[in-house]
């Protein structure tokens, strides 16, 4: 009864009475723990409290009230600021961080009646593609873990697809939740940039992260983001625009609507069992009524280094900020000041956030700026450029989410750009601040792939339905990992 | 491009880590590689692109009316931190 | 600019005769914007706090806070940039600053840095020969004041105290224009002028809300190409400038005729000793890696919004000057002291109303009597120790010729201490000035009976003793007399 079933059927099934919030937080619950060793995809659990917000919302469901998520136990990526539970990035610096305010997701999540139930483990400050970067430990793979689940939302994806919780939140810099949605054959979407408010969303790099939501089903997308998203006077970047009912028209038919199928996905390095699956999507999608063409966008190909400059620049001014002076990780008996800094970043921080930091400090320091920093803002400019032209022909585009299925830990930690190249079909949608999403779209050597849906600006609904309706036709987000059956 | 070892030291100096010396070749390697992979972006022909800071086209800056909203936290605030006293962040002394 | 209008310093025992050195000064002036909260943040911004009472979430740089502008600090730096005929900007950016400082939270202060809000404008000053000189702004940009570290009182240790941390800034950067240190001062005080007339700062200089970088260079007089310049940071007092400005010229200057090189630094004015010397934690070249805020979006401003802002602007120092000078008749001089600031100029004119026809007179009072109290008691005029209209009444009573301008100073005086009017004071002291004929012709016969040794000289002929028998009379009446009236009874009853 409570294995499997979506937010949207848990929602309904609460506020009928037919199950109790407290009764499906305790059975989640127990299954977070017995998957702790072998998935590790909790940071922190939170049993008290959840029980304790499960037990208000059965109250408030037993009045006839609750919001559209009352009793619905969710889980927080473990960026988001919890006021009075720990949030620690991943981060040996923030290991012992307790913020004293709720995220602007987090409130709003709560406002809805929802009920989590603990932090979910990711990328240290969500910089990764395989969770391998963690202070706490690697998140393994549901479908088989001695792979990764994907990064940086590695926990949330893993969580939802081993039924743990039926959705969690997650944030997506340059992949972070469609790249681990595709590992793990869950459905997560990136809203568009600045449709969710980023206040209490522990920074990366500001001008690409975006908080979003990973589910079993579009359908549940939505139903958490329309929770989630909206205008938040906090965030100078947050969008003053309403909220759709992301529900509506989800059902509606999909012929004639326009799909560009992205050329510059399928010439790079993409597998070719995945390519068939994501081939046999787009024909799913062509017996819905869509038309489909190909379209080329001639500077995609240079998201991946323009995004390794960009994103880096901002991440070494946005971590500056830990100094192990007012909160987060302080060395021991420093000598001096520059002793106190340096030792305290260099303890607090791994390897790969040093490097991150490192490559940011470099591409802004004195002789660089233009060479880096300027030029892959061009480049940035004219891959949004390419996305406008497109979106003038098309009403969506697709393609593959990652070039192959989830690979095995450790395999790709030796070289970093080979790590980076994993996120070459996401991160365009980041430097241009699309809304996109990745769907299962079936297996590959028993292990799923993403199929991408990208679309213009503010067009979440567009992408919802469309994913809704390959849902409908189609089983793969469905599958549970042998061992969570 | 290969970064020397004294570009990278002078990196992590800016950036306020101390590299163990035995971790040094290893940053140099991979952040030779890195400025290599990135250094690709020269060849792009960015003539007429305007450098794009944020992603959303037309956005401008809201104002926010000038009110005292929040009241004293510190106690509260200062529950991270990891050395405090009489109210003030210590740190070691700063010599000016 | 002429070299010989500079500043001629010659060192003489190590030079060859006639060498001179010309000086150039640029400021860089921070004023605090006098918002109710923060740039970024609705924390408090009130002065003298508890430490860290008054830093926010914000200000502290947490974890997952982002900065939202204050429309207030906008406009605040719009008026100025408008006062002082400058552009403003229809786009300006916000970027980082990075650097570590234990002060600075987030390891980075927001500024404006490619793209200020206000740039190109110029204010002018008055040299000690009464000409005047106009300095170029280059710029005026927006940004986030850093915090404090105290060291007294903790072994070892320093103290960080975050409540003026986004305080709003306005960083005013003048053009390397200036000669001389008391050009600087001239500046700095026009500068000071201003932004109090705009209301957009309290200028109070001790608690650090008006202060300023100096950036002193030195070179051969007539040399096209600028020295190397010391920049003396965070000099907090008019006196403070002019004496950090002349020991830097002449440490430069001495420091280049005995064959060595000034160094670009920063360097800290030490007032104990009267001398500036090299910050050594400032040493290391700094490389603040700028880039535009990504928390914050580029700040539009259209041609309404920068009119509106206009419309508002109050009427400017120059302008008031040299209105007074043309509707009250008043010298240059006495104009410039009166509008010296909005307060002072508003003083003047309400006592100028309520004694019409006499703005010379009031200009003297307000510039003599009262300005010397206030100092003495180290009062502002807004502290109402004596209200325009009780001091015009004071001076109505010397027009209509009640009592004289010597007695007048005594009323003043009682005045000041009781917050009596001219009136009661005049009448519970009997002060009115002796218009009566009578009466004083009684008391010149009274003098004349006193002193017949004095009279007999003047009468034969000793016409210096005129003003002696005018002092006695003065002193019988208790300087009562009307002066006039005076004068010419005795004129007819001295000579008998």
């Amino acid at each position: 009864m409570i294995d499997r079933p979506t937010v949207t059927q848990l929602a309904a099934d609460l506020r009928a009475r037919k199950i109790s919030s407290v009764e499906l937080v305790r059975a989640c619950l127990a299954r977070i723990e017995a998957s702790q060793p072998a998935l590790n995809a909790f940071v922190t659990i939170t049993a008290d409290q959840a029980l304790e917000q499960a037990e208000a919302a059965d109250r408030e469901l037993a009045a006839g009230r609750g919001g559209p998520l009352a009793g619905v136990p969710i889980g927080h990526k473990d960026l988001f600021c919890t006021a009075g539970v720990r949030t620690t990035c991943g981060s040996r610096m923030l290991e012992n961080f307790v913020a004293p305010y709720d995220a602007t997701v987090v409130a709003r999540l709560k406002a809805a009646g929802a009920v989590m139930l603990g932090k979910l483990n990711m990328d240290e400050f969500a910089m990764g593609s395989s969770n391998e970067t963690s202070y706490f430990g690697p998140v393994r793979n549901p479908w088989k873990t001695d792979l990764v689940p994907g990064g940086s939302s590695g926990g949330s994806a893993a969580a939802v697809a081993a039924r743990l919780l039926p959705a969690a939140t997650a944030t997506d810099t340059g992949g972070s939740i469609r790249q681990p949605a595709a590992f793990c054959g869950v459905t997560g979407i990136k809203p568009t940039y600045g449709r969710v408010s980023r206040y209490g969303m522990i920074a990366f790099a500001s001008s690409l992260d975006q908080g979003g939501v990973i589910a079993q089903t579009a359908e549940d997308c939505a139903r958490v983001l329309r929770s989630m998203a909206g205008f938040d006077p906090r965030d100078s970047t947050s969008v003053d625009i309403p909220v759709p009912d992301y529900l509506a028209g989800l059902d509606a038919p999909l012929a004639g609507v326009r799909i560009g199928v992205l050329k510059e996905f399928f010439d790079t390095g993409l597998d070719a069992g995945y390519e068939r699956r994501v081939r046999e999507a787009f024909a799913v999608f062509e017996r819905l009524g869509a038309r489909l063409c190909e379209l080329s966008l001639p500077n995609i190909p240079r998201s991946v280094p323009a995004y390794y400059v960009v994103a880096p620049a901002e991440c070494s001014s946005n971590l500056a900020r830990y100094d192990g002076v007012r909160f987060g990780h302080r060395c021991s008996a420093p000598r001096d000041l520059a002793d106190l800094y340096k030792r305290s970043r260099s303890e607090g921080f791994g390897p790969e956030v040093k490097r991150r930091i490192m490559t940011g400090t470099y591409v802004l320091s004195a002789g660089y700026y233009d060479a880096y920093y300027l030029k892959a803002q061009r480049v940035r400019r004219m891959i949004t450029g390419d996305f406008e032209r497109a979106f003038a022909e098309v009403d969506l585009l697709m393609g593959p989410t990652t070039p192959t299925v989830a690979f095995a830990l450790g395999a790709k930690s030796a070289d970093p750009i080979t790590m980076y190249l994993n996120d070459i079909y996401t991160i365009s949608a980041n430097l241009a601040g699309l809304p996109a999403m990745s769907v299962p779209c079936g297996f590959v050597d028993g292990l799923p792939a993403g199929l991408q849906i990208i679309g213009p600006h503010f067009a979440e609904q567009r992408l919802l339905h469309a994913a809704h309706r390959f849902q409908r036709e189609t089983d793969w987000h469905t599958r549970v990992p042998e061992r969570c059956a | 491009m290969a970064l020397t070892r004294a570009q990278v030291e002078g990196i992590a100096h800016l950036a306020r880590l101390e590299l163990d010396p035995a971790e040094v070749p290893q940053y140099e390697q991979s952040l030779s590689r890195i400025v290599d992979f990135i250094g690709e972006l020269e060849r792009a022909n960015t003539a007429g692109a305007a450098p794009m800071a944020h992603p959303l086209p037309g956005l401008v800056q809201r104002l926010r009316a000038d009110e005292v909203t929040e009241r004293d936290g510190h106690a509260l605030y200062q529950r991270n931190a990891p050395q405090v006293a009489s109210g003030l962040y210590l740190v070691p002394k700063v010599i000016e | 600019m002429n070299a010989h209008q500079g500043t001629r310093v010659s060192k003489g025992a190590a030079t060859e005769p006639g060498a001179a050195w010309e000086t150039v000064i640029g400021l860089e002036i921070h004023a605090q914007l006098a918002t109710r909260s923060k740039i970024f943040s609705g924390a408090p911004t009130a002065y003298g706090a508890a430490p860290n009472t008054q830093a926010c979430l914000v200000d502290l740089g947490y974890p997952g806070v982002l900065p939202v502008l204050n429309a207030e600090a906008v406009r605040m730096a719009v008026r100025f940039g408008l006062a002082i005929g400058a552009r403003i900007a229809h786009q300006s950016v916000f970027a980082r600053k990075n650097y570590f400082y234990p002060d600075l939270p987030k390891g980075y202060q927001i500024s404006q840095y490619e793209l200020p809000i206000v740039a190109g404008g110029t204010l002018d000053i008055v040299l000690e020969d009464g000409s005047r000189k106009r300095i170029g702004v280059t710029r005026a940009h927006l940004e986030e004041d850093a915090g404090k570290s105290l060291h007294e009182g903790l072994a070892g240790l320093t103290g960080i105290d975050l409540n003026r941390a986004g305080t709003p800034l306005l960083e005013i950067v003048s053009e390397p224009e200036m000669r001389s240190a008391k050009e600087a001062v001239a500046y700095m005080k026009k500068v000071h002028t201003l932004v109090r007339y705009l209301e957009i700062c309290d200028g109070n200089m001790q608690e650090g809300s008006f202060r300023c970088d100096a950036n002193v260079s030195v070179r051969p007089a007539g040399a096209e190409k600028f020295g190397t310049r010391a920049e003396i940071k965070n000099v907090n007092s008019f006196r403070y400038v002019e004496k950090a400005i002349l020991y830097e010229v002449a440490r430069q200057i001495e420091l280049i005729e005995s064959g060595g090189k000034v160094i670009q630094e920063t360097r800290l004015f030490d007032p104990d000793r009267g001398e500036t010397r090299s910050m050594r934690s400032k040493e290391e070249a700094n490389d603040y890696r700028y880039f535009p805020d990504p928390d914050l979006l580029p700040l539009e401003l259209d041609a309404a919004y920068v009119e509106s802002v206009r419309a508002e602007l109050p009427e400017l120092p120059d302008a008031k000057a040299a209105r007074f000078s043309a509707q009250y008749g008043l010298s240059d001089y006495d104009a410039g002291v009166l509008t010296a600031s909005r307060e002072l100029a508003d003083y003047y004119e309400a006592v100028t109303r309520g004694v019409p026809g006499q703005p010379k007179l009031a200009a003297n009072w307000v510039m003599g009597e009262f300005a010397a109290a206030l100092h003495k008691e180290g009062l502002e005029i807004s502290a109402g120790k004596l209200p325009a209209e009780r001091l015009a009444g004071l001076l109505a009573r010397i027009a209509d010729e009640t009592i004289s301008g010597k007695i007048a100073k005594e009323v003043f005086e009682a005045m000041w201490a009781n917050g009596e009017s001219a009136d009661a004071v005049i009448a519970s002291k009997g002060l009115q000035q002796i218009t009566d004929t009578g009466a004083i012709e009684r008391a010149i016969a009274e003098v004349m009976a006193q002193h017949p040794d004095q009279l007999a000289e003047f009468r034969a002929g000793k016409d210096k003793l005129f003003g002696f028998f005018v002092g006695q009379v003065m002193k019988a009446t208790r300087g009562k007399a009307n002066p006039a009236q005076l004068n010419a009874l005795l004129k007819e009853k001295l000579p008998g």
